[in-house]
């Protein structure tokens, strides 16, 4: 009797949670309860959504806007394809190399840089390949002979994501006198991770590997590395520009063109931008990072075109 | 089924903990389950939300496979026709279908340049629930078929000789058949909540819309913030253990 009563009960339970569920999910309602406001959609690279900073910017403009801000993280080349095919508005990128044919085949439109901050390159304390303070491109040509050569004690991370980060290691390979094809099969010591910037620091964290970063993200993730920053110095070489693109309606009918826009007008309006300046300093006791308005490093050389509000 | 489940929860669990102990620090480790504990006591409304979210999703997803697949098994048991043997082969070669793969198919039915692209489902709840339809249907019809199976013979033979019809016949045999046909859902349930990669892949993991447990775990864990990751599992656990123990007290009937 005892028995079949907790079942009932159970039983019970499970009826009144499939009930709500479906109450929840009737044809047509916006799931969970129904709110009708409109979804904008936006897929942004990993290292402004592992800073937080997506976290902090969000409930502020679906307040301003009435809209609800659905965020995907992905990679560059991830976040650039979701574009193409129709799954986001509008994408946050930062890969120069990417965004060309983007732009080119006329996918993106009403670009402006809303941010950007420095490329460093971080590794074991130790240093085993002896690159502290070096130039970026002698660091790499240092980091691929020692790896070649002592793949058990230096070894390198690599996004493997076709993430923007991934696209400035390619240009140091470059730089550095490689062809990336064979960086990639030359050996061990060169690992991909295939994920965003956080769980990439993460991995080479945990293999005692050097991996370049966006200052950033690195920033954020401190307390919780070993890794110690070896290569930090702000130059053309290492900056690394955040891009905000509209999706051409043109060449994707559902591309919602309208609130794009005005995503894009705010990222760049002075309130956004001193909010991003100021964005971590309270915990990092520094900000993460520079709002392109920043004249600090002269990132782009046409700020005046870019701070126009697209029409 | 089941305890494949509560094992793979297990190990994900233990492995969200492993990250905590750095450098072998082994307060750290004690500390982010104290604090997995503080957010499930105190209900931290990010853990509330994510747990719910997660059982609207994989509920749905459970009664809309029930509903299509009793029906279906149904006529698969009772009717004979050729290639029934290799039908119900085929159903049960779907039982293991990667999560992945169902993850890939829908993203290109439902990606706004596919086919169904008109519905602009892509990165919503309910294209998580068609994923996981696909995904649990057939365990769940592969079950219902052999539930039915396991019901002996002579019971349709004798209710239609004491004068049932056709339909109610089969609606007899199904009654006989409902422990078994419930734990068969509940074999499906296990399946859906479990999931990641295809919530991830068509779902987008987006913050307070179609983030659910798994999704929450994969992005913390890899960011190395232990604590949520460990009281979502915890709860995950706790969910199987709780639909373990119904599936003990079905079967004992």
């Amino acid at each position: 009797m005892k028995r079949s009563k907790i079942l009932f009960a159970l039983v019970g339970l499970l009826l009144i949670t499939l009930l709500a569920s479906i109450a929840g999910c009737a044809p047509g309602a916006e799931y969970p309860v129904a709110q009708p406001k409109a979804r904008f959609k936006i897929a942004t690279t990993t290292s402004l959504y592992d800073t937080g900073l997506w976290y902090y910017l969000e409930p502020i403009f679906e307040k301003k806007e009435n809209v609800e801000l659905d965020i995907v993280y992905a990679g560059t080349g991830a976040a650039l394809n979701q574009g193409k095919s129709g799954n986001v508005d509008a994408v946050i990128v930062h890969d120069p190399d990417q965004e060309k044919p983007f732009v080119d085949e006329g996918w993106g439109i009403n670009k402006r840089s809303f941010a950007y901050n420095f490329f460093m390159i971080a590794g074991p304390s130790t240093d085993p390949a002896g690159i502290k303070g070096l130039e970026p491109v002698a660091v790499f040509k240092k980091i691929a002979e020692g790896g070649m050569k002592d793949p058990n004690n230096i070894k390198f991370v690599s996004r493997g994501d076709n993430s923007g980060t991934q696209g400035a290691e390619k240009r140091l390979w470059a730089n550095a006198g490689y062809v990336y094809a064979d960086i990639e099969k030359s050996g061990k010591w060169h690992t991909e991770a295939g994920q965003g910037m956080g769980p990439t620091l993460m991995m080479a964290n945990e293999q005692n590997a050097y991996v370049l970063c966006d200052g950033s993200t690195f920033t954020s993730y401190k307390g919780k590395l070993a890794l110690v920053s070896l290569v930090n110095k702000p130059s053309e070489a290492t900056l690394n520009i955040y891009n905000a693109y509209a999706i051409n309606p043109a060449k994707v009918k559902t591309a919602q063109i309208k609130v794009a826009n005005d995503f894009i007008n705010w990222l760049i309006s002075p309130d956004v931008q001193k909010m991003i300046g100021q964005y971590g300093v309270k915990e990092f006791g520094g900000p993460l990072f520079y709002p392109i308005s920043d004249p600090t490093y002269p990132a782009i050389p046409n700020l005046t075109d870019n701070m126009k509000p697209v029409q | 089924m089941l305890t494949v489940l509560l094992g793979r929860s297990l190990v994900a669990f233990l492995a969200t903990s492993q990250i905590g102990i750095e450098g072998g620090d082994l307060n750290e480790f004690v500390q982010g389950f104290v604090k997995a504990f503080q957010l499930i006591i105190t209900l931290d409304p990010q853990v509330v939300d994510i747990t719910w979210r997660t059982l609207a999703i994989a509920l749905s997803s459970c009664i809309i496979s029930t509903v299509l697949c009793l029906p279906l098994g149904s006529l698969i048991h009772f009717r004979r026709f050729p290639g029934k043997r290799i039908l119900i082969n085929i159903v049960q070669t779907f039982y293991s279908i990667p999560t992945v793969v169902v993850g890939l198919l829908v993203f290109i039915l439902f990606s706004r340049i596919g086919p169904f692209g008109v519905f602009n489902l892509m990165f919503t709840p309910t294209i998580m629930v068609i994923g996981q339809v696909i995904l649990v249907s057939p365990i769940v019809l592969g079950l219902v078929i052999s539930a039915l199976s396991g019901v002996d013979k002579g019971l349709f033979e004798t209710a239609s000789s004491l004068g049932a019809s056709r339909v109610q016949a089969v609606f007899q045999v199904i009654r006989e058949a409902r422990y078994a046909i419930l734990s068969a859902v509940t074999m499906g349930f296990g399946r859906a909540i479990s999931e990641v990669g295809l919530a991830l892949m068509v779902g987008g993991n987006i913050r307070g819309f179609t983030r659910v447990i798994t999704t929450a775990i994969s992005l913390e864990t890899s960011k190395g913030d232990v604590e949520l990751s460990i009281a979502l599992g915890a709860i995950l656990i706790f969910m199987a253990l709780l639909v373990n123990i119904v599936l003990n007290r079905l079967q004992q009937k």
